[in-house]
This record gives structure tokens, sequence and C-alpha cells, in this order.
């Protein structure tokens, strides 16, 4: 009766028209990199960029997916739409993955407006999938105005998300262990905001503060360092996802960022898009490259300097700009 | 030559499309038991599926909500509780009504043969009974799956 297939228009239309099966559908699409998933995010793109996109990212098990769950609830009490992308781990050997995300979320199960869909890796590393930027395309332009991007359990340099992120939220356990784990290089850094889940836990007042005064020091030296690039200063939370203490807080420290983003923003906001847009411009041009690479009359040649990479017969610089060449080159010739 | 180039393709082709069969597997009811459960989806995880798992407790709606949210081609079922005939049936028109005639709905756990054919008839195409292995599970998937391309 509300059945996908029978309603009228693109997919894109009808995703953004709120019709739920079209935007699976289309989110399936983008995925998998097809010619319409390519077509429909031509159409969808301009009417992005609106959502506040929130990167979370942790170890495994550290709690995030559910915090995020906890985090969704709270926006839903004031009764904004919101959307959730979960990324689990492709095997490297099978193809195969298991998304269990969903098991810490489902209940929001039965709501319209809370869309949760899960990602696998398919190969792509640094903690995303190759097709989130352009699933939150879609999601924010079929009308959600909160988007969680939740990686793969992470380790210390998975960074990638805080590329595609307006705001990048970093969770961490109680135990996470001592002042020389907070000040690492990596993950920490690109935190805009550090929560420590599960303060239900014995040690989580104790690893805040360590975390706080390991990451927010600094603001003086920070002057002194002029246009050199510097840390950001994140806060650094206290909250629970099991017993809900910090998770309002959490929410409306998401939310005063979000602010100043739409108010056009601080410099560092300019470049979090700006950034965005090279990860995305990027990841599509090299596809396109390994295509027309692959494409006949050309892949013969490029099997061949692949074999000669392996066997060390020529070094993968001169490669590269042998097959720059070859992409110059009319494949038909 | 062709073998070689074979190899390279699987070596080296990390952007080209891959579209692994993605199956929902769901715990209806109020049963507790979901080993069998996961050990499908560990087992249909190394066939190369992408399964995303719902955990326990699962009301027919919660069900058909993830089926249409994730987009899946499959959809299997778990369930040892006794209350299939009431819940099995659900699921299948809540799907339909959605529009996803084209998932495939399999279960499995604790169902008596006698039940099968009212279960086939509401739209359950295959029923798995204990001692079923993980190959036979994938190779039905395979070789039954609507996929809409």
């Amino acid at each position: 009766m509300s059945g996908g297939t029978a309603g009228e228009g693109t997919l894109a239309e009808r995703a953004r028209a709120g019709d739920r099966r079209a935007l699976a559908r289309l989110l399936t699409e983008v995925e998998n990199r097809t010619a319409a998933g390519e077509q429909a995010l031509r159409a969808l793109y301009p009417q992005a960029g609106r959502a506040h996109l929130v990167g979370v990212t942790g170890a495994p098990g550290s709690g995030k997916s559910t915090l995020v769950a906890a985090l969704v609830t709270e926006a839903r009490r004031d009764g904004r739409p919101v959307a959730v992308i979960a990324i689990d781990p492709s095997s490297p050997i099978t193809g195969g993955a298991i998304l269990g995300d969903r098991v810490r979320m489902q209940s929001h199960a039965g709501d319209r407006d809370v869309f949760i869909r899960s990602m696998a890796s398919r190969g792509h590393s640094g903690g995303l999938a190759a097709g989130t930027i352009a699933a939150a395309a879609v999601l924010d332009a079929s009308g959600f105005p909160l988007i969680f991007i939740e990686t793969v359990g992470t380790g210390q340099s998975e960074v990638e998300v805080a590329a595609i992120a307006d705001t990048t939220l970093v969770v961490q356990a109680p135990e996470m262990g001592d002042e020389v784990q907070a000040i690492k290089a990596g993950l920490l850094e690109v935190a805009d905001i550090v929560v420590v889940n599960k303060s239900d836990r014995p040690g989580a007042d104790r690893a805040a503060s360590q975390l706080r005064a390991m990451l927010t020091v600094g603001a003086q030296h920070d002057r002194a360092m002029g246009d050199r690039p510097r840390p950001k200063r994140p806060d650094v939370l206290l909250a629970s996802a099991m017993t809900g203490a910090g998770v309002a807080e959490l929410l409306a420290s998401l939310d005063r960022r979000d602010v100043v983003r739409r108010s056009g923003g601080t410099a560092e906001t300019d470049a979090a898009a700006l950034k965005r847009a090279e990860a995305q411009l990027y990841g599509i041009l090299a596809q396109r490259v390994g295509d027309q690479l692959r494409a006949p009359g050309r892949s013969e040649r490029r099997n061949a300097t692949l074999r000669a990479v392996a066997a060390h017969e020529i070094d993968p610089y001169s490669a590269a700009d042998r097959l720059l060449a070859l992409l110059a080159e009319n494949p038909h010739e | 030559m062709s073998r070689d180039a074979d190899i390279i393709g699987r070596v080296t082709s990390p952007t080209e499309p891959q579209r692994p069969i993605k199956v929902l597997i769901a715990k209806p009811g109020l049963d507790g038991h979901d080993r069998g459960a996961k050990v499908l989806a560990r087992g249909l995880r190394d066939e190369g599926f992408e399964v995303v798992y719902t955990g326990l407790r699962q009301t027919p709606e919660m069900v058909v909500s993830a089926a249409l949210q994730e987009d899946v081609d499959v959809v299997g079922l778990s369930i040892l509780s006794g209350a299939h005939m009431t819940l099995l049936p659900k699921i299948c028109a809540g799907l339909r009504e959605q529009g996803m005639d084209d998932v495939l709905v399999t279960a499995g756990g604790i169902i008596p043969d006698a039940d099968v054919p009212a279960l086939t008839e509401a739209g359950v195409s295959r029923v798995f009974g204990p001692g079923t292995t993980i190959r036979e599970v994938a190779e039905y998937i395979r070789g039954n799956v609507r996929r809409s391309d």
C-alpha cells in the first residue's frame, strides 16, 4: 500500500518526500556505487550541506553505539529527526561482515523519524566505508538535521572521520590508560569533544581529569604558535549511556557547536567543509582513475605495469607516471 | 595469462563495486536463546554475506523496520519459543505492506513440521530445522535471493 515500488518519481525525489523505502533503496545504490546512485547524488548534492554531521569514534567496546542510541533518545525529546550511519568492519578474507550496532539501538525501531543504517567497511581503511560521505549527503538532503556517523572500533590513528564530520566525538572508557596515552598523537588530537563514557564505573572521574589536564592545557602556547597548525582543545565530558547521566549535557554541547557552524562558522568549520570536499573529490577521482585503467585497451598495460612493480623491475613512482601517461592517451588507439 | 589477469583483478580492485548479499538475522518474540542466531550470523559472515544482527526480543514491527532501513535481501528469523505461528506471519505481512515483497524470508529454530505448510502459505520461503548446516543455508540463500539489480 505504501509500496516503495509503486511510488511516483525517482528514488531521490521519493526519498526527499519522506518515502523511507525509497531512502533505504537509494542508500544501497550509493553504497554499491551504481550509476543510479551517482545520478541521484548529482540531484541531491545541492540540497545537502545543512545537517550537523557528528562523527563518533573510539575503541571497540567503549560504548559508541549505546551512547549514540542515548543521544538519539535525547534529540527525539525535541522532536528532531535523527539519522545514524553505523559502520562495522568487513572481513578482509571473505568480504562478509557482522553489522551489530543496531543491537544497541533497537529501542528506536518503529520511530519513523529515526533512520539507522549499517554499512560494512568493504575494504576501506580509516574507520569508515567508502560510501559514507555520499550516504550522509543522501540523509542530509532527505531532511535529517542531525546525523551520527559511528566508525568501526578504532585504535590510535583512524582519524578519517574527523575529515568528514562537522564535529568529532571521541568516546573513551574509564580504563583507557594513563596520562601518557592522553598525550599521544592521533585519535585524541582530532576530537572536538572527548567523552568518558561509562561514568557509572569506577575510575571515570579520574580518567576525565587526566584527559582534561593533558588535552586542554596549552592555550597560551597556542597563541605563541601564531599561524602554525595548532591542536584542538577538546571539551572533556563525562557520560553514562546506561544511566543517561551526562547525555543531555553532551547533546547540548554538540548543539552549541552546530549553532557556531550554521551562523557562518569559524575558520575551523570552513576548513572542515573544505576537507570533506577534498576527501570526497579525491575518493571519486581515485575511483574514476581506477575505472579508466581497467577499461579495455588499457587494462593489459596496467596489468603489465603492476606485474613489473610486484617483481621490483620498476619502481612504483615511475609506474604511477607511466599509468598517468596511459590515461592521457586515447584508449582506442 | 587469463588466470594471471584474474588474480590481478581480484587482488587490485579495492574500488571495484562489491555487492555482498545483505541478510538480517532477527530473534522475534520472547525467547532468550540466541546462540544459534549468533552462530549462523558468524557462519554467514564467513560465507561472504553482510549480516545485520538485531539482538533479542524483537517485535514484528521492529524486524520489519530494521529490514526496511537496512534494505536487506534476506530476513532470517530464529525462533524457539513456540510463538512462530503468531509472529512469523505478522512479519511477512509487514514486509509486504512496506513493499518488500522481493525480500526472501527464511526461518529456523524449533518449528514442528506440521506448521511448515501454513508458514509457507504466509510467505516464509524455507524453514530450516535443527541439524541444518551453515553451508546449506548459504547455498539456499544464494540460489533463491531475488535481487532487484
